[in-house]
């Protein structure tokens, strides 16, 4: 399965928006926190996991889903968000605490969801899994259209809730795929440190469903396995693992040093920075200009400005509403 | 209780939560049941009896012994639209799946701005007294009532259990529905007789966050929930023969929580007893006397009291496990302690 010029246009695109939403991100993420650093203070406090390197995994699976379709992500949501067609303004000034945020401010960065489209994601590692194989349960249960995608991370899987959530998809033979981003390091804790297989996939063995292990955060080939995968859901064949090699260009959270990193690792990772591979690849293919690539730039750069404006220019909540919407 | 119920047939708790869940699960297709040996067996404690017959496996479903994918996965399912009841077999499993449970369930609406509702019910047996030691004889509700964004009730009887597990399977929020092994009518765990009242055979609901004076009595109020109610019963009994006369109040729900009922009954008793067979700290017997307490100190002409069981592990042996459980007679006892 090969995208068409139209899809890898869109991924490329998806890619921009969301490095460009990051890289403001964490440009404005440092106002008010220096010279001191106290994640409390700025106009977008807490935690921050920025995708940066790792849109490739959201572009390529989400490329193969409708709208209807559910995904559920990690405290790492940003790219999968944007290619899952997440509200961006309500999602920013939800990263910012406001009232226009998709939650009102009550769930932050890591607490996205946008019923629109199906989209949710929580801060705990594994924790999508479960919610994921339900809704695809329900989809089964009500005979209607969707598959769900859970994904996860590299360190996830060694997480008790990955082994009961494959286990019961499978005997369930649930329309869920499971993706995992392998970003080769939970926190400051490596994989291979961590991890009694080299790669993940090898697990799908265990629960008798396909496995695969996809190399070089290849926008293209995780194109190419997850719509094999996520057909198969839809075709009501069960569910696949997957893991995707993907780069952690960002530290693990704003504020990490990253002093766990051997020497060199975080510039031969910059050299591979999937952005750049992307748009030479279109560019030799024909499907991309300098000018129409300028013209994606400015208009990506464009949809970002107004999302970060919009999130600025609204207003807090009242904190008393913060007792609002326990229960509906 | 519920003599106004008339002659209908007496049902179990066991009996009566079935009922509610073949009732809904006829009139609403979205609500189905998912947990561990509640298929053929229909639930260890009777819970769902009959389902699998009438509604088949797919709304029926027997789940692997993996309560944290199934609950999740419950989670996931009412926020796509259906209504899941699922059973966590003890309330003291909940230490394998408490992330899906109170990071999930209990905080995923609140998360969504209250665009993302979460309806399902995760009923759960709770309860000692027959020797099963530490890991299945917990009550928990105080664990569960403290973490916001779940109700949670427990029944003492047929008739409420029928009517709020209606109630539940129709709330759009989480449900913790706890129900006392001792209570449910299995006879091979013993059988509370009290609990085994009329119930209606057509469908009705109990609302939540409603207390029920079960008996009255113009000295002292006792307070209890599920297994406390019945002990408070006996313990009035007794006490009336001696000349006082206890008003009786059946808390029913935790979350939410009937504080007025209370606190008229206090206003008029101007004495408090609270029991409950959860552990006697940070629990439901403080929270009671504490909400008294900060309504109006001067209503209590006696100092209150709780009747818990002791901040230990439940032990195996009979005699240490009926020494330490809450009874009839150690509410007695703190009542004569209380005029003394």
């Amino acid at each position: 399965m090969v995208p068409t010029p139209e899809q890898q246009f869109w991924m490329y695109e998806h890619m921009l928006i969301s490095r460009f939403l990051e890289q403001d991100i964490e440009k404005i993420y440092m106002e008010g926190k220096t010279p001191a650093f106290n994640m409390a203070d700025g106009p977008i406090p807490g935690e921050m996991h920025l995708s940066n390197g790792q849109e490739p995994c959201a572009v390529g699976v989400c490329a193969h889903l409708k709208p209807t379709d559910i995904v559920t992500a990690t405290h790492r949501p940003h790219h999968i968000a944007i290619a899952k067609g997440v509200n961006l303004d309500r999602m920013t000034a939800e990263i910012f605490g406001k009232k226009t945020g998709l939650s009102g401010g009550r769930g932050g960065h890591m607490h996205i969801f946008d019923p629109d489209v199906n989209f949710s994601c929580s801060g705990i590692i594994a924790e999508g899994m479960g919610p994921a194989a339900g809704a695809a349960l329900s989809r089964k249960l009500q005979n209607k259209d969707g598959v769900a995608v859970s994904f996860l991370g590299e360190g996830a899987a060694n997480q008790g809730a990955f082994h009961e959530t494959i286990n019961l998809a499978a005997v369930w033979k649930l329309p869920v795929v499971f993706v995992i981003e392998d970003n080769a390091w939970g926190i400051s804790v490596s994989k291979e440190s961590s991890t009694a297989v080299k790669h993940n996939d090898a697990r799908a063995a265990a629960y008798d469903i396909p496995g695969h292990y996809i190399p070089g955060n290849d926008p293209m080939a995780i194109f190419e396995i997850a719509g094999d995968a996520i057909a198969r859901a839809r075709r009501g064949d069960g569910p696949t693992l997957i893991e995707i090699e993907t780069y952690r260009l960002a530290g693990h959270f704003m504020g990490d040093a990253e002093g766990y990193r051997p020497a060199g690792e975080k510039d031969a990772l910059f050299a591979k920075d999937p952005i750049p591979a992307m748009r030479a690849k279109l560019l030799a293919a024909g499907i991309l200009s300098e000018e129409s690539d300028a013209d994606l730039v400015a208009k990506a750069r464009g949809r970002i400005d107004a999302a970060i404006a919009f999130a600025r220019e609204s207003d807090y909540p009242a904190p008393e509403e913060a007792m609002e919407k326990v229960f509906i | 209780m519920n003599q106004e119920l008339g002659n209908e047939r007496k049902l179990t708790i066991a009996r009566a939560m079935s009922e509610a869940i073949a009732q809904e699960m006829r009139s609403d297709g979205r609500v189905f049941v998912m947990g561990e040996d509640i298929g053929a067996l229909g639930g260890v404690f009777g819970t769902t009896q009959g389902l699998l017959g009438e509604f088949g496996g797919e709304r029926v479903r027997d789940t692997p012994i993996s309560e944290t994918a199934f609950i999740g996965a419950a989670v996931g399912a009412a926020s796509d639209g259906m209504r899941p009841v699922v059973e966590l077999m003890f309330v003291d499993f909940f230490g394998v799946c408490m992330d899906a449970i109170y990071n999930l369930m209990a905080k995923n609406t609140y998360f969504s701005g209250g665009n993302v509702k979460v309806p399902m019910v995760l009923m759960t047996s709770t309860g000692g007294g027959y020797s099963d030691a530490g890991q299945h004889s917990q009550c928990l509700h105080g664990t569960f009532a403290h973490l916001p964004g779940m109700k949670v009730v427990a029944p003492s009887n047929a008739y409420d259990a029928k009517g709020m597990m209606t109630t539940a399977i129709r709330d759009d929020n989480p449900v913790v529905f706890m129900f006392h092994k001792g209570l449910q009518g299995m006879g091979w765990l013993g059988t509370e007789e009290g609990s085994i009242v009329g119930v209606p055979e057509e469908s009705y609901t109990v609302p939540f966050g409603k207390a029920r004076v079960v008996r009255e009595g113009a000295d002292v109020t006792i307070v209890g929930i599920t297994s406390g109610v019945h002990m408070a019963l006996a313990a009035a009994s007794a006490l009336s023969e001696k000349g006082t006369e206890a008003d009786v109040i059946d808390l029913r729900s935790l979350v939410p929580l009937d504080r007025e009922t209370v606190i008229e009954s206090v206003r008029k008793t101007g004495r408090l007893i609270v029991v409950d067979e959860d552990y006697h700290s940070y629990g439901v017997t403080g929270e009671i006397i504490a909400s008294v307490v900060e309504h109006d100190v001067s209503l209590l002409k006696s100092t209150p009291k709780r009747v818990a069981f002791p901040d230990i592990p439940i032990p195996f042996s009979r005699p240490m496990e009926q020494w330490a459980r809450p009874s009839a007679e150690r509410i007695v006892a703190a009542f004569d302690e209380m005029v003394g």
